[in-house]
């Protein structure tokens, strides 16, 4: 639109000076993604020592071999698969619905539930108390564990509360009850068909959030066979770097570590990939989505 | 609305009776979830024995909290909460503004959309894999990072066995992974910029950077606000399990936080008691500092969280 006015020498340094920033951005968190990828695939030995800067050197595929036969990655990658699908259910299954009944305003005791809800954003009984409510309801290494605990989020809540406010006529509502449509029938039969949206927002930031947590499970689980990837990951890339600066460790442990250590500097760069590749393919795909869901929750708070 | 005759209103919820199954499940998981462990932060004041419950434990008043308050990691555990968080802000909080300004700025497209969908993409890593880079990348001897500060003649860093070192990794890992997804609610509010102010000021001979200056930044101040009300509220609760994963004996001096404290005399050595204490502590300093900087935000710019 200001095309046809003639820039001045300060507007032209100053999108010199933009585009200049902008592409120090770009190259600055391009640059690790395509390390991870070239070192994923390239001789351990060259990207150690420092001889792989960008692009693959010595290409083999021996780490992405070694993590396809780790019995842990997999038995992780599965549950995790598991846990994702089945909390991001359970997540739908609690938003949606309360997010609906919220969104009408012949709910009586509407702001008491908001504001039961939102009060949990500013105050919370912390991680003790929550762990002590976790364990006294025998959820400790269960399945369960992974998901109860973070069975809805406020924030989600509140753009979905959003999106039934702007997106369903009031009207539509009004007519239904006139005709005697119970609410059950109005949620099944007009509510869910218009949600096709939220439900793929909320799908998508819930299931982000069950594939990438961890802190869950490294307090309720310590049953090998429950561990999500994120855990066998944290393994695998963390603990075997911090536990070498440790030096009171007996022969056998130590062994054990060694070869683990062996283990993940031929992989590390690998399982960064792996483990991500779900997100990474769906992103492209979603991204819109995922940039409406935070544009629709910043409408109003 | 209060004047309804209560036969109405009861009729109206026996109406919509339907309405509350739908929110029970929520209702029953924040009860359950929340508001329980609510019920139970009054193990802080207690003796708390497992076999006895939380109700049958002994009152023990604020000894859990005199003991933290003395104890002689109180104030590295404060100086490195408040360090790493003031540190985070002020590193954090423009950046997503610069670059949603300089986005907005791009008429190209391709080239927008392009710097976007690359600096969103760092938000989907998982905080495991962030912390698995970091050591990756920041290793002394195998790193990237290291080959070129050799390459171009220093000495390597042992950025993660180094305390003086911990703040800077923890705070511009997060900026390199959170900036391009911080911009999305900025170029939001930009979007709704009436372009006839930006004709205006054209026609008035205003530069690009004024056009800035005066009508995109004035746009942004209510969203900044709240964010950073946001923020503060939870200085002391930030980025807690990416510290968690950085943290080593090593760095430990500059790297326990109360929250990862916490975490370790509570789970790892089970005094619940006393953990619950010092996660209060800071929960309270929280909510002191949320409404703090609300009440300055309400006076000053108008716009506040409530």
């Amino acid at each position: 639109m200001n095309s046809a006015i003639n820039e001045t020498g300060v507007d032209k340094f100053m999108k010199i000076f933009i585009y200049i920033f902008l592409t120090f951005a770009l190259l600055i968190v391009l640059y690790p993604l395509i390390y991870i990828i070239s070192a994923s695939v390239s001789d351990p030995a060259a990207v150690n020592s420092g001889e792989m800067w960008l692009l693959p050197k010595g290409f083999t595929l021996e780490g992405y071999k070694m993590i396809l036969e780790n019995d842990e990655i997999w038995r992780g990658y599965l549950n995790t698969i598991f846990y994702t699908a089945l909390g991001t259910l359970i997540n739908l299954a609690v938003t949606i619905p309360a997010a609906y009944a919220l969104s009408r305003k012949d709910l009586t005791g509407r702001n008491f539930f908001m504001g039961m809800f939102v009060l949990t954003m500013f105050f919370s009984g912390g991680l003790i108390p929550t762990y002590l409510v976790v364990k006294s309801l025998g959820l400790i290494d269960t399945i369960w564990a992974m998901v109860l605990p973070n069975a809805a989020a406020v924030w989600n809540i509140v753009i979905a509360r959003v999106f039934f406010q702007v997106t369903v006529p009031k009207e539509l509502e009004e007519a239904a009850i006139i005709d005697g449509c119970s609410n059950f029938k109005m949620f099944m039969k007009i509510i869910l068909p218009l949600s096709a949206p939220i439900i793929a927002v909320m799908a998508l930031f819930y299931g982000v959030g069950h594939w990438n947590s961890y802190f869950n499970a490294l307090i309720y689980i310590s049953d090998k066979d429950l561990f999500p990837l994120q855990l066998v990951l944290r393994e695998i890339l963390v603990l075997q770097e911090m536990s070498s600066q440790s030096t009171n460790l007996t022969g056998n442990m130590a062994e054990a570590l060694h070869s683990k250590q062996q283990l993940a500097a031929i992989i590390k760069y690998g399982v960064m990939i792996v483990s991500t590749l779900p997100v990474i393919i769906v992103y492209p795909f979603l991204q819109r989505y995922f940039v409406k869901g935070v544009m629709i929750g910043s409408l109003k708070g | 609305m209060n004047k309804k005759p209560k036969k109405k209103k009861n009729r109206k919820i026996l109406q919509n009776w339907q309405l509350y199954i739908f929110i029970l499940p929520a209702f029953l998981y924040f009860f359950i979830f929340h508001y329980i462990p609510m019920y139970g932060i009054q193990i802080a004041f207690k003796d708390f024995v497992p076999s006895l419950g939380i109700w049958g434990s002994e009152w023990v008043g604020f000894e859990h909290f005199t003991r933290f308050f003395e104890s002689y990691y109180f104030w590295d555990l404060l100086k490195n909460t408040l360090g790493i968080s003031v540190y985070e802000l002020i590193v954090g909080f423009p950046l997503p503004i610069i670059l949603a300004l300089a986005l907005n700025e791009v008429k190209d497209g391709l080239y927008k959309r392009t710097v976007q969908t690359v600096t969103y993409a760092p938000h989907f890593i998982s905080v495991v894999v962030m912390a698995g880079m970091i050591i990756a990348f920041l290793s002394p001897a195998t790193g990237i990072v290291n080959h070129f500060l050799v390459l171009l003649g220093f000495d390597p860093i042992p950025f993660m066995s180094d305390p003086d070192w911990f703040k800077t990794v923890y705070v511009f890992s997060g900026v390199w992974q959170s900036t391009g997804w911080g911009t999305i609610i900025y170029l939001a509010a930009l979007s709704g910029v009436d372009p006839q102010h930006h004709e205006a000021a054209i026609v008035d001979g205003a530069t690009r950077l004024q056009r800035i200056w005066h009508i995109n930044i004035p746009t942004l101040v209510p969203t900044m606000v709240i964010l950073l009300i946001m923020n503060v509220g939870n200085l002391l609760a930030m980025g807690f399990e990416k510290i968690l994963l950085l943290q080593n004996p090593l760095n430990l001096e500059s790297s326990n936080v109360i929250a990862t404290f916490v975490y370790q005399a509570g789970l790892l050595d089970a005094q619940y008691s006393f953990a619950a204490a010092v996660g209060l502590f800071n929960a309270i300093i929280n909510a002191i500092l949320l409404i703090t900087v609300n009440q300055i935000a309400k006076k000053r710019s108008e716009t506040s969280l409530w």
